[in-house]
């Protein structure tokens, strides 16, 4: 992680988590096996700030502020991180929402 | 630039407190976002602002599509709207706030897209000779400001 002033305002400090060089998930099976819940990926991106993903998962998902700043820092250090799961319709729900947001986030089966 | 522009208040709502000039600016930046996301032509710069839900399933992901995409730009449409109405506002209900945050995230979006920003944008001084300075101005702007609302509605969680 990179803490980075912006000097175009002082007294700013704004971080922003990095972007990956291309979003490649493995291949997923054409017939979806019920019983394997679906994970719902949120992905590092260069635009949106550290504040506003961990505002973001708390408000959504109701985590804590430390177990949301965990969720982001892996996001940031890692790439990526699974940040709910459940059935295919509870995780695509879930997708939209953090989209509604701006987040970049992905459902896959695991 | 200094001071807290917005405020969390007593009654649960959050205070304004910004410059006239800030204001012209906030209210005129809606319409112009809106006129790129209703345009026929779809901009590039939009892309995150409908990102994918399946990375690896065209299929899926176009039924995500074609199932969610009116409902995304609707919330787009109507954060954009309260940004508009209230750009002008002394208070700001928790409802209003909510739409700031969204209308200056796609704004972000569409603005760090076009500009393709990395983190780099903020290592580096302004170069006033820069074509895009202005939109980058702007951009940091707005990431200040978002700081601001994230902060003041992180209060309230």
């Amino acid at each position: 992680m990179r803490s980075t002033a912006i000097r175009r305002h002082n007294e700013r400090v704004s971080q922003t988590i990095e972007a990956p060089v291309e979003v490649r998930l493995p291949e997923g099976d054409e017939d979806y096996d019920h019983d394997r819940p679906w994970a719902v990926i949120v992905w590092n991106d260069p635009i949106n700030l550290m504040s506003y993903v961990t505002f973001v998962l708390r408000k959504l998902f109701g985590y804590s502020k430390e177990e949301a700043t965990k969720l982001m820092l892996q996001v940031h250090h890692e790439g990526r991180a699974v940040v709910s799961s459940g059935e295919k319709e509870k995780a695509e729900f879930d997708v939209a929402r953090l989209h509604a947001h701006g987040l970049w986030a992905t459902l896959r089966q695991d | 630039m200094s001071g807290r522009r917005i405020k969390r208040d007593r009654k649960g709502g959050y205070r304004l407190a910004l410059p006239r000039e800030e204001r012209e600016l906030l209210a005129s930046l809606p319409r112009q976002l809106r006129e790129v996301l209703k345009a026929d032509e779809p901009d590039p710069g939009l892309r995150r602002l409908f990102p994918p839900a399946y990375a690896d399933d065209p299929e899926a992901d176009d039924e995500y599509r074609r199932l969610m995409r009116e409902e995304l730009m609707e919330g787009k449409l109507v954060a954009l709207r309260v940004v508009e109405e209230t750009a002008y506002a002394e208070h700001l209900t928790e409802e209003d706030l909510d739409g700031w945050l969204g209308a200056i995230e796609s704004l972000r979006l569409y603005l760090g897209t076009q500009l393709d920003v990395s983190e780099e944008i903020y290592d580096n001084a302004p170069d006033p000779n820069d074509p895009d300075a202005a939109a980058q101005a702007l951009y940091g702007y707005l990431s200040w400001l978002q700081e601001q609302a994230v902060e003041a509605l992180s209060a309230g969680l």
